[in-house]
């Protein structure tokens, strides 16, 4: 927790204790082979050091049996930190599908935080104990990174694209948020707190007006309404003469592109296709779309783009029901590294 | 090593011209070709380079003294690291053993008399120079505030400090390194005495030619990420940056492409120095020759398979990551095999503890924790954790520090003699040598505890309960200071009042140990001819008993 000096971190996540297995294998490998190289320097520096008396007679220039021996076994040894590391890892990267969404916008020198019932933080980030949360994230300028010690989690935050990263919080607490990837001036002072509730306190939290900003509403409702400001459904509308695709039940959906290519429309196809239309046009539509670079921001983004993963298909409800369930993966977004 | 020549001492010796009094003055240093005196300009001017880069360490540790960075702004901290990370990668590490060490002993230790190309040598130091300057006339009216890394987008769009002049100076003195990598490759290729196969050739030689192949192959890579680095600052051309139309990670990519063999280039030629130290103190040949002479050629090629791992929390796939996070531990087995060989060498031997093996013998121990420590960031879960933590900065300080540093200094010790014709004071250089070792450990090991804790790098503002791991981190690197200054002084004291050195003074094998102290300016009267095996030591040159 936070204020206390301790040798090694708080375990306040699901993963944290799995990660800390490997980290004590690790140790426990390291301290072998250095006391063992140690134990022989100084073994050897004692037993042959230099007298008058003795004549040496150096015997041997290599042994290929001894070369293979410590070839082979700190190669098995790091297949073993290999494969166990990279099970961990893939575990890390493959966020649950019930994961609670939150989506954060890092900027000199500030975490901004939005959920998606519309609650707005600065530097802190609220969430339930003993559910998954995916955060989904981006910069507005440099590139940084959210990491919290104790839950053992990081992730660059990078301008241009979305990235992701969940956990589980195991514990109930105050617990370290650092900006991790050096970002200028007051790098060190983008710090803040993640607060881990039980989940009923967290639901009154979320539901109360205690946040930065009070009156909050809700990322879909804010999301529709720069959608209508912003004049996307002049040709966005399944009534607005096909001048551009429909936009229900779009989310994760195949799209055919004018240029022959397929995409999935994820977050990161969504937001090309606000900020660089030409890039990606679907097939059976004239480029005619205006950019939108510069009149919206990260956030608005954001908003818009849970407002379009809310639409269903033309049979299903509305905006009232989806932000739980269209929280597929993110996985399209993630692998264009 | 078995020679058939071995009248030149005597002939040399008797008449006293060596290449230190052959000729005097200014001009004749500044316009020298001989390797041996552009060995020593390089000296001098890394040695400054190292004093400004351990004065900005030292400011940083201070201001670590209290959480609250009380000592200088955050602005001036961000300077003074990417000031501390500039010189000492660009401006010390990197040409510290090759272009000092190297460019004095290579030629010498094959039996040529100069490099092959004696005026592309002396243009290297000249471009080294001026990239310098650029360097540190951008650090030092106003500073640079990038870090040495230069990430894009802050880099090009974020940042309003002298980074163009500072990128330029790094891109000028990348073709110094090119430029001695060439040379080296083509004077061990073309130039060896006759009788002096590649079986035969010193492990020294065998590491300076795998890190000439990484001076050929990466330099011109990071020449051209500054490059394009700056064309997107001052022109405002899409390449980086996401609003421009560029992709950050690119940057990255291409950044560490470079910079991660460039650990490489660290860290090898100090495996070559650390070869040739083990054998000769410890009176018996190298257990291992031809692996540890492969192993050096393994780790210049995998080291350029394995950049990612500098990336994985940056964006990258989850495929990519995996790929690299494997290629690192294969890249860690032949630095494994080389500790385990110079290990076995003490087996059996006659071991002299004096200044030069403590030093080596100190490398071994410190790379072994650094090279172990890389497997925590090697594996993938562990680096999620670990990445951007002090841990990294522990693990790369023991293996440059600890590693680079401790046979740069061990080759200083070791060659002196024969450089400067003159003997240091043994009994303090053995005192300082412990003093680096103790110091370092205190000064780094508490940085990997920092690390797992969740400290980040480049923080110069920390929560309370990092701060009794600073004040040992810092009271470790006081020690350490200390530890660097005496050399600095006894070496210099020695140069003028030291004792006359012997032309072998610890009766080694080399061939660069067969010429007088100091050398001739052509290396040798005659042509020396190998006829065996290097580290020869069945039947070996008597001593006077120094200890």
């Amino acid at each position: 927790m936070i204020g206390r000096f301790s040798l090694f971190p708080e375990q306040a996540s699901t993963v944290a204790g799995q990660i800390d297995a490997i980290y004590f294998f690790l140790v426990a490998v390291s301290a072998v082979f250095s006391l063992a190289i140690a134990a022989a320097i100084v073994v050897f520096a004692v037993r042959f050091r230099r007298s008058k008396e003795r004549q040496v007679i150096p015997t041997w220039e290599g042994l290929l049996s001894l070369e293979l021996t410590w070839t082979i076994i700190p190669f098995l040894i790091t297949l073993v930190m290999f494969f166990w590391g990279a099970r961990v890892f893939i575990t890390l990267r493959t966020p649950p599908e019930n994961a609670l969404q939150v989506y954060v916008v890092g900027k000199q020198w500030m975490w901004k935080v939005q959920h998606v019932e519309g609650k707005r933080e600065i530097n802190e980030l609220h969430v339930p104990v003993g559910r998954p949360v995916k955060l989904v994230m981006t910069s507005e300028d440099v590139i940084h990174s959210f990491f919290v010690p104790a839950f053992r989690v990081k992730q660059d935050a990078v301008p241009g694209r979305y990235t992701s990263l969940w956990f589980e919080a195991s514990k109930a607490g105050e617990y370290h948020l650092f900006c991790a990837e050096y970002c200028g001036g007051q790098h060190s002072r983008m710090i803040g707190r993640v607060i881990a509730m039980e989940p009923a306190e967290f639901q009154r939290w979320l539901s109360g007006s205690t946040g930065t900003t009070g009156n909050p509403s809700s990322m879909v409702s804010a999301g529709q309404q720069l959608f209508e400001q912003l004049g996307c459904a002049t040709c966005h509308q399944e009534n607005s003469g096909a001048r551009g695709p429909n936009l229900a039940g779009l989310f994760n959906k195949q799209v055919a592109l004018l240029d022959g290519r397929s995409v999935v429309a994820d977050e990161a196809y969504l937001r090309e296709s606000i900020l660089n239309p030409q890039a990606a046009v679907v097939a059976g539509y004239q480029p005619i779309m205006p950019t939108f670079k510069g009149l919206v921001s990260e956030e608005g983004l954001l908003q818009l783009i849970t407002y379009i993963k809310s639409l269903q298909a033309a049979d299903a409800a509305p905006d009232a029901a989806p932000a739980v369930k269209t929280h597929a993966t993110l996985q399209g977004s993630e692998e264009q590294g | 090593m078995t020679t058939t020549e071995t009248t030149v001492s005597d002939a040399h010796g008797a008449s006293g011209v060596n290449y230190l009094n052959a000729d005097y003055g200014v001009r004749s240093w500044l316009f020298t070709k001989d390797h041996k005196r552009i060995g020593l300009l390089y000296l001098a001017s890394i040695t400054i380079f190292f004093a400004l880069g351990g004065l900005a360490a030292l400011m940083i540790r201070l201001d670590l003294l209290t959480p609250a960075g009380d000592l200088v702004g955050d602005e001036t901290y961000n300077k003074l690291f990417t000031m501390h990370g500039v010189v000492m990668i660009f401006f010390f590490l990197v040409p510290s053993i090759p272009a000092v060490i190297g460019n004095f002993m290579l030629p010498l230790m094959i039996g040529a008399r100069d490099l092959a190309f004696p005026r592309l040598n002396l243009a290297s130091w000249y471009i080294f120079n001026l990239g310098g300057a650029f360097a540190l006339w951008s650090l030092l009216s106003g500073g640079v505030d990038t870090g040495w890394t230069f990430y894009t987008p802050y880099s090009t769009m974020s940042s309003n400090t002298n980074v163009i002049s500072a990128a330029f100076g790094a891109f000028i003195s990348g073709f110094a390194s090119i430029l001695t990598g060439v040379n080296f490759i083509a004077t061990i290729h073309r130039m060896r005495a006759p009788g002096m196969t590649w079986g035969r050739m010193p492990l020294f030689v065998w590491a300076m030619y795998a890190t000439s192949i990484i001076f050929v192959l990466g330099t011109p890579v990071i020449a051209i990420t500054l490059l394009l680095m700056i064309l997107e600052r001052a022109f405002h051309i899409g390449i980086f940056d996401p609003a421009l139309g560029g992709d950050p990670i690119l940057f990255q990519h291409l950044f560490w492409f470079y910079s991660h063999p460039a650990v490489y280039i660290m860290i090898l030629p100090s495996m070559g120095v650390v070869s040739e130290i083990i054998t000769c103190f410890s009176r018996n040949r190298i257990f291992g020759y031809s692996f540890i002479a492969a192993s050096s050629i393994a780790i210049a090629l995998l080291g350029f398979l394995v950049w990612g791992h500098h990336m994985f929390v940056s964006g990258q796939s989850v495929n990519a990551g995996l790929i690299f996070s494997f290629l690192s531990m294969v890249v860690a087995i032949p630095s494994a095999v080389k500790v385990f060989n110079w290990t076995a060498t003490l087996y059996r031997g006659s071991v002299w503890l004096q200044a030069p093996m403590l030093y080596a013998l100190g490398f071994i121990g410190l790379f072994t924790i650094g090279g172990l420590t890389g497997l925590f960031l090697a594996t993938l879960a562990t680096d999620v954790h670990l990445h951007d933590t002090y841990f990294v900065v522990a693990h790369f300080h023991y293996i440059m520090v600890g590693g680079a540093l401790m046979g740069y200094l061990g080759a200083i010790h070791f060659w002196w003699p024969k450089i400067t014709g003159r003997l240091y004071p043994e009994g303090l250089a053995k005192i300082a040598a412990v003093i680096v070792f103790l110091g370092f450990n205190l000064t780094f090991f508490p940085q990997f505890v920092l690390g797992y804790l969740g400290m980040p790098r480049r923080y110069h503002v920390y929560p309370d309960e990092f701060q009794i791991l600073n004040v040992l981190s810092t009271a470790g690197a006081s020690i350490l200071g200390v530890g660097y200054l005496l050399p600095l002084l006894y070496l210099v004291w020695s140069m003028r009042y030291g004792p006359k050195a012997a032309d072998n003074h610890w009766g080694a094998v080399g061939l660069e140990w067969q010429t007088t102290s100091p050398p001739p300016t052509n290396n040798f009267e005659q042509t020396p001819v190998v006829t065996g095996e290097p580290y020869d030591y069945r039947d070996p040159v008597e001593v006077k008993d120094v200890a």
